[in-house]
């Protein structure tokens, strides 16, 4: 129950600082995307706000043993830069770059009742479907000596 | 630079690393957006509720401070329907393909000193600079 309410009110928080920050705006979002343009650095800031914090909390050293309320962190335990790490990022990046929207402020900004926040909603969690369809490689077998 | 809007850039990035350092030190979970939500499209026992209450908190405050904040408030989303659904869609595949966005690889596993979180980063920004390079300086007026 606890860990519901949690889970809750950092996600009220997270949003609070989408909108605070201005980042569920995708106009503001792609002034910063663009260099050339009449370039703006506030999501540099926002990044830079948020990293103040999570480089201190994510500290191993700084971090109890196991979470408060749960058993232990679930943490990624992938370590090599494969080709879906690289290729999905770089197709991330440009669906990002059209629209300006990147998954927290296309859910954040529900708030804003736009039809066309429902339309690349929509798109994204079809995307996400479509991601499911591609096989990860199995990790390379250990060579069997001659 | 005129847009430029230093002092709730970074109060807003501070309230969402204290939001993803929430998640994390009490309930052990990475605050990443697209695998929050992604985890929804297999989901399993226990572990549905965390997630629809995390995404819909993000849209209630998002709401709260539209109704706190100071005016005018609005958004601008301004691409054609097919722009919309093609960045959607490479959006929702693109984060799922590389495990995360720009809150899962960009805020909280960059705080991991994750290589794999900085070089999706680096990869993801450069990629959108270059798209709205394109569409903005190449094929825009």
């Amino acid at each position: 129950m606890m860990r519901l309410v949690v889970a809750l009110s950092a996600g009220v928080i997270f949003g609070l600082g989408l909108g605070v920050s201005q980042m569920v705006d995708p106009a503001k979002v792609l002034g910063f995307l663009d260099l050339a343009g009449s370039w703006d650095p506030s999501l540099a800031l926002v990044m830079g706000g948020a990293l103040a914090v999570t480089l201190v909390a994510f500290r191993k050293r700084l971090r109890p043993e196991r979470p408060v309320l749960a058993g232990r962190f679930e943490l990624p335990t992938a370590t090599a830069l494969d080709a879906r790490l690289l290729l999905g990022s770089a197709l991330f990046g440009v669906g990002w770059g059209l629209v300006g929207l990147c998954p927290g402020p296309a859910v954040a900004g529900l708030a804003y009742g736009l039809p066309a926040t429902m339309v690349f909603l929509a798109a994204m969690v079809a995307g996400m479907a479509l991601a499911r369809l591609i096989p990860k490689l199995p990790k390379p077998a250990a060579r069997k000596p001659a | 630079m005129e847009n430029f809007t230093p002092v709730s850039a970074l109060i807003g990035g501070l309230l969402i690393g204290v939001a993803a350092s929430m998640l994390l030190l009490l309930n052990g979970r990475i605050a990443g957006i697209s695998g929050i939500a992604g985890g929804l499209l297999s989901p399993a026992r226990g572990d549905v509720a965390w997630r629809l209450l995390f995404l819909a908190g993000l849209a209630l405050g998002a709401a709260l401070w539209r109704l706190v904040g100071p005016e005018p408030q609005a958004i601008a989303l301004t691409g054609s329907l097919p722009t919309l659904i093609a960045g959607g869609l490479l959006v929702g595949f693109g984060t799922r393909l590389g495990g995360g966005c720009t809150s899962g690889h960009g805020v909280c596993g960059i705080a991991r000193l994750s290589k794999r979180s900085i070089t999706a980063t680096a990869v993801f920004m450069a990629s959108a600079f270059v798209t709205v390079f394109v569409v903005r300086h190449v094929f825009g007026g």
